[in-house]
């Protein structure tokens, strides 16, 4: 037999190669990685950390050469460090915000859709009752049972933002439930808890991984608005949008107090939108 | 000896959704079929589209449960079976399918999908034995090892369906359900993968339930062939007995319309297909299900159903009008 022309290849693997090809995507990934490390390791590099109040230097100006690179806000804390630890706060709270509802929001439709009948019809109603309930009543009400601060508003969040992936996997579990590979594996012995974590969730991949990209950036502005409302992230702790906020109380006389958190969110989203773009081109199945 | 499957007056059929708070309607597709098959023998069930032919096959398998009558696996009930048991036995139950590439999950490779059925049926074997196992289910459907490694997108219908034939003897299977086989591939290979089922057939002593609408394959294959019109068994015959003289007028018709390589008889043929409308199976007649179409039908028949009665060398059809053979 001659050699195989091409070692077998998986779907996800052509899609691999199909997103490598797509620059924009790749540089982001990059960025967003860059970022991310920025993040977590930067603030090690000062003596200092977000909270520290510098009493000589208030309010000092931006200069790259001094102890305060990008200056210090009005408390005399270092405005770097604080975006940077702002940073932490905002892109855990996206990526672990975005996973637990992914996951749940899997999990709930892939049983829904692939049970079907009543089950599925309560499933889904009572998803259709939690997205009536106002979100930001929600977060108020959650903040007051748990004090505040960062659970409350990843509980919040990972609430409201769970619901749109049930309902669009639900739909795919539907369809892949009636798929003639399904039947083999009840007639294989499976049971149905092993058909829907090994046959649906699986085949819903390609779907949850575009949408779970576009739910980072949510995620984060979700919790940017909640700061910035004064709900989420609580002060002196730091957070991307509790930094725009005290910002924007300043942007008349210091522009800087701003534009260093608000661009490196925007970045950040911009990357996210990127990635997602050239994911959903990848596992588009009409794009061969 | 006790048959390795029995229908004893099987009814299936499917719940309209009904909403929350209505009550689901239930709609029969399969009417009290009753039927019974040995090891090694195989019974073809004919029929038109939207008969029930393949809603009896999953019933068979208890995929589809019976609504009223029962399926005896060797004799026993698999409704009455505990669950982990029931998943159990399945080993012994296998279903081929109609169309071979949506019955392979896309994204597993071939060697996880054939040794998916092994980790449930025989958990004690280790993974080495597995992919020996893999190897020789492979080899047997005429399929060289390193097919293991690849995905379902890069098979012919041919070579899937080879795998899900594969798939369904891995766990030696005493039956296995064909749901129309061979109808979604080329002609030259219906014929290699009917006879791989009968080499199969032979080697494993399994008996197959071959649904189909090809008269002239289901002859090739089958011992004995069950008719179905809207869900209800009208003949029921030895092969031989069958096909040299059909006892049901929709019988016969169904083997009036297989073409024939003469062109004269072919166009006689042509002048002869059924006039008159299928009804629909959710409101079957009143009388018997082919008095809409049939060319012998009187009032009797539009009014009264026939039952299924018995004739001569072991066949029995249901028609008010049958005219004993000779």
């Amino acid at each position: 037999m001659a050699p195989d022309l091409a070692a077998p290849r998986s779907t996800l693997s052509l899609q691999a190669a199909r997103f490598a090809g797509n620059r924009l995507a790749v540089v982001s990934v990059y960025v967003l990685l860059a970022i991310v490390a920025l993040c977590f390791l930067g603030p090690y590099a000062f003596p200092f950390t977000g909270q520290d109040a510098d009493f000589d230097n208030i309010s000092a100006p931006m200069n790259l050469w001094s102890a305060h690179p990008f200056g210090t806000d009005d408390y005399g804390r270092d405005l770097l460090v604080r975006v940077l630890e702002g940073g932490q706060v905002s892109l855990a709270i996206g990526f672990l915000g975005a996973l637990t509802a992914g996951v749940i929001g899997v999990l709930y439709g892939a049983m829904s859709g692939f049970v079907g009948g009543r089950t599925d019809s309560l499933l889904m109603r009572t998803v259709e009752v939690l997205y009536g309930f106002p979100y930001v009543i929600l977060v108020i009400l959650l903040s007051l049972l748990f004090g505040g601060g960062t659970v409350a508003l990843f509980v919040a969040i990972v609430f409201t933002l769970w619901l749109t992936p049930a309902v669009i996997v639900r739909a795919q579990a539907q369809s892949l439930a009636r798929r003639e590979f399904v039947e083999a594996a009840r007639a294989g012995g499976m049971t149905g808890w092993q058909i829907v974590v090994q046959h649906i969730v699986p085949n819903t991949v390609s779907l949850v991984i575009v949408y779970g990209s576009l739910l980072v950036p949510e995620v984060i502005l979700s919790e940017s608005f909640l700061s910035f409302l004064g709900i989420g992230i609580k002060e002196p702790q730091a957070s991307w949008g509790n930094l725009i906020q005290s910002g924007t109380a300043q942007m008349d006389t210091d522009l800087r107090l701003l534009l260093l958190p608000g661009g490196l969110l925007a970045l950040v989203l911009f990357c996210l939108n990127f990635i997602a773009d050239g994911l959903r081109d990848a596992f588009d199945p009409n794009e061969r | 000896m006790t048959p390795v499957l029995e229908a004893r007056n099987l009814t299936v059929g499917y719940y309209s959704p009904g909403g929350l708070f209505t009550k689901p309607l239930f709609l029969p597709i399969v009417h009290e079929v009753s039927f019974t098959l040995q090891a090694g023998q195989t019974l073809g069930i004919v029929g038109e589209s939207g008969c029930g032919k393949s809603t009896l096959g999953r019933a068979l398998l208890h995929l589809i449960p019976a609504a009223k009558g029962q399926v005896l696996w060797r004799g026993e009930n698999p409704a009455d079976l505990p669950r982990a048991a029931l998943r159990q036995r399945r080993a012994d139950m296998q279903i081929i399918f109609q169309d071979p590439v949506a019955a392979l999950d896309p994204r597993m490779t071939l060697g996880r999908i054939l040794s998916r059925p092994l980790a449930t049926f025989e958990p004690s074997l280790s993974k080495a034995d597995q992919l020996t196992r893999v190897a020789e289910v492979l080899h047997r459907v005429g399929l060289s090892a390193d097919f293991a490694g690849r995905f379902p997108h890069e098979l012919s219908g041919g070579q899937a369906q080879r795998v899900g034939i594969a798939r369904a003897i891995i766990g030696r299977p005493a039956v296995i359900v064909c749901d129309e086989p061979v109808s979604a591939l080329d002609v030259s290979i219906q014929a290699q993968v009917v006879n791989l089922l009968m080499d199969l057939q032979a080697e494993m002593g399994l008996a197959l339930v071959f649904i189909s609408h090809n008269l002239a394959v289901v002859r090739h294959i089958s011992h004995e062939v069950m008719v179905m019109c809207l869900g209800r068994v009208v003949e029921q015959a030895p092969r031989d007995a069958f096909y040299a003289r059909p006892l049901h007028p929709y019988a016969a018709a169904l083997k009036q319309a297989v073409p024939q390589p003469d062109v004269a008889a072919e166009r006689l043929r042509r002048g002869q297909s059924l006039p008159g409308e299928l009804p629909s199976i959710a409101r079957p007649p009143a009388g018997c299900v082919f008095s809409s179409r049939c060319p012998k039908a009187q009032d009797l028949c539009r009014q009264v159903r026939p039952e299924l009665t018995s004739y001569p060398a072991a066949r029995t059809a249901a028609c008010h009008f049958v005219d004993t053979p000779p």
